[in-house]
């Protein structure tokens, strides 16, 4: 069987149990499960599926879920290209740990996450005590979900516009302000065309995320049917009511979704690359 | 001798005045004026203050705000202490699983050239684009009650979901492409050489792995080890849906502060949270020190 796919003969032996044994486990963990879901919606038909799904309750949580996480990618896009532009360009005291801190989104638990955001912005927090008498609710409304998803995205951008920032030639800015461009202009003009694939990866990779986000919005999105519901809420609202059927289209749904976006995650991707020649 | 060495100290002495006086170094025309750097640090440093910071900080705050008797008596009620365990139990049987497979996966697919290496590499990263709600999900319309294989466990007495086994898979799940996608560019540009070499020269296939291998991959798996391990104790959509939440027996931690917080019981909530806010900051501490001290040890992409 090994003769049959390897490509190249190699004295490295254990290609057969290495593969062998990826395949296997994740046929077991990740494959089979994720079939059992396909086959659950290819039960429900085409009309059962949409019946499923075309619910204003249902069509009202993708819209808060895609608009929230559009809000959330582009705060990201613009303040995670900040901090990329200043950890790289700028020494200041606790660089160091400033630039270690931006990961903890991946590291913090969501839930711990989400209760922590939920007792800054209510009414009584440090923030939220701030905002509201300015007449600024941000705890339990549309709003906070958009706090909640920023946090989360952040260190998507920020990671993935830091490392070509810092592998940019300094000769084509020094072009640039020789041929006398502002700095503004050269920002504009040189730097962002340069990284732009890298932003659009970054903010694309927090949206994606942002899309099947659940642990740190429930706490603080107060969870209003047609107004601060997630779809990944009501996924598991559909499955406490043991209405698989409905669960299962919209979990299909989300997924192609989440599959549309890989794709072009991986086509950004294979475009950094070619512009930056790595 | 000191003929010389006078001469040069009366050059020196008669050059010194014509020596420019020291200027501070010319605005290289790459960079911006003082004033807006200040401001563009400014501005980044407040976003991460109240974006990062304060969160951590309110967790310990929240946690404390009773005082230290209080917050140690929430940390020793069996339910927490029931929750902490399973949290530990389930994290020692996904992470090691998970690791074996990151070896085995890397192994293939950094080594050997084959047939469907990109799409089983794609497959493998396929767990992080799912959300953590659907990852659940799909282990409960597979083994749940009314799912497909539900009425078959349940003849043989088989309980998977609403207890430790759906737990340990949706764990597995969610952390499924941690150690392997560290592995799989390390092993990449470390090529085989010293493998072939070891080989060549009599050593078996597991001496080659166990005296070759892994000590040149063992910052790497380190680092994936952690970064999993630290998703796998705190994660929450997943494991809340195949979970039950029935408390003091399939609760982990982050479940476990979700019903405390429902109950709106803060002191106790955060404090569990905190526990695993503290977990974080251990994890992000080890993944600097491995950042800066073992860069070359680990992939590229982790360089700083």
């Amino acid at each position: 069987m090994t003769g049959l796919v390897l490509k190249r003969p190699s004295i490295l032996p254990g290609f057969g149990l290495t593969l062998g044994i990826t395949i296997a486990y994740l046929s077991l963990v990740v494959l089979i499960p994720l079939a059992a879901l396909a086959a659950n919606a290819a039960g429900l038909g085409w009309s059962g599926f949409w019946n499923a799904v075309l619910t204003p309750r249902v069509l009202a949580a993708f819209r808060v879920t895609f608009g929230t996480s559009l809000a959330a990618g582009l705060i990201n896009a613009v303040f995670g290209l900040l901090v990329a532009w200043v950890l790289v360009r700028y020494e200041f005291p606790g660089h160091r740990i400033v630039d270690a801190l931006v990961d903890l989104p991946f590291a913090l638990p969501t839930a711990v996450a989400g209760i922590a955001l939920t007792a800054l912005y209510a009414g009584n927090g440090w923030i939220g005590g701030l905002l509201e008498p300015m007449g600024l609710k941000v705890a339990f409304t549309p709003l906070g979900i958009v706090v909640a998803l920023t946090f989360v995205g952040l260190p998507f951008v920020v990671r993935t516009v830091q490392p070509v920032l810092q592998d940019l030639e300094a000769e084509q800015e020094e072009a640039a302000a020789v041929l006398g461009a502002g700095r503004l202009q050269t920002f504009l003009r040189v730097i962002l065309p340069a990284i732009l694939p890298a932003l659009l990866t970054g903010f694309t990779l927090a949206f994606a995320r942002a899309l099947g986000e659940y642990g740190s919005v429930i706490f603080i999105a107060g969870n209003l049917p047609m107004v601060s519901e997630i779809v990944p809420l009501l996924i598991i609202i559909k499955l406490e009511q043991f209405d698989y059927a409905g669960a299962t289209a919209i979990g299909t749904l989300m997924l192609m979704a989440s599959f549309a976006l890989l794709l072009a995650i991986n086509l950004l991707q294979r475009w950094t690359r070619a512009r930056h020649g790595g | 001798m000191a003929v010389e060495a006078s001469l040069d100290t009366a050059q020196d002495a008669g050059r010194l005045p014509a020596r420019p006086a020291p200027r501070p170094p010319a605005r290289p025309a790459t960079g911006e004026r003082p004033a807006i750097r200040l401001a563009l640090t400014g501005i980044a440093l407040a976003f991460l203050v109240v974006f990062l910071f304060l969160p951590l900080v309110a967790v310990f705050a929240q946690a404390l705000a009773g005082g230290w008797q209080t917050y140690l008596e929430a940390l020793q009620e069996p339910d927490a202490q029931a929750a902490i365990r399973l949290t530990l139990l389930t994290a020692a049987i996904a992470v090691p699983l998970n690791c074996v497979f990151g070896i085995c996966a890397a192994w293939c697919i950094a080594r050997f050239e084959f047939t469907g290496k990109s799409l089983l590499t794609t497959l493998i990263d396929l767990p992080f684009s799912v959300s953590p709600v659907i990852s659940g999900m799909v282990y409960v319309l597979l083994f749940g009650l009314h799912g497909l294989l539900g009425p078959w466990l349940r003849e043989h007495d088989i309980q998977i979901v609403f207890a430790l086994p759906g737990i340990v898979l949706a764990t597995i799940f969610v952390t499924f492409p941690f150690v392997a996608r560290e592995l799989i560019p390390l092993m990449q540009e470390q090529g085989s050489e010293e493998e072939e070499a070891a080989l060549v020269m009599g050593a078996s296939g597991w001496q080659t792995f166990l005296w070759v291998t892994l000590p040149k991959i063992r910052w790497g798996l380190l680092y994936g080890v952690l970064l999993c391990n630290a998703r796998a104790m705190g994660e929450f959509g997943a494991v809340a849906v195949v979970s039950g939440h029935i408390r003091g027996e399939t609760t982990t931690m982050p479940l476990h502060v979700e019903i405390l917080y429902n109950e709106y019981n803060m002191v106790a909530a955060f404090a569990v949270a905190s526990l695993l806010a503290l977990l974080a900051l251990v994890t992000l501490t080890a993944k600097a020190l491995l950042e800066w001290r073992y860069a070359d040890e680990l992939a590229a992409t982790r360089r700083h």
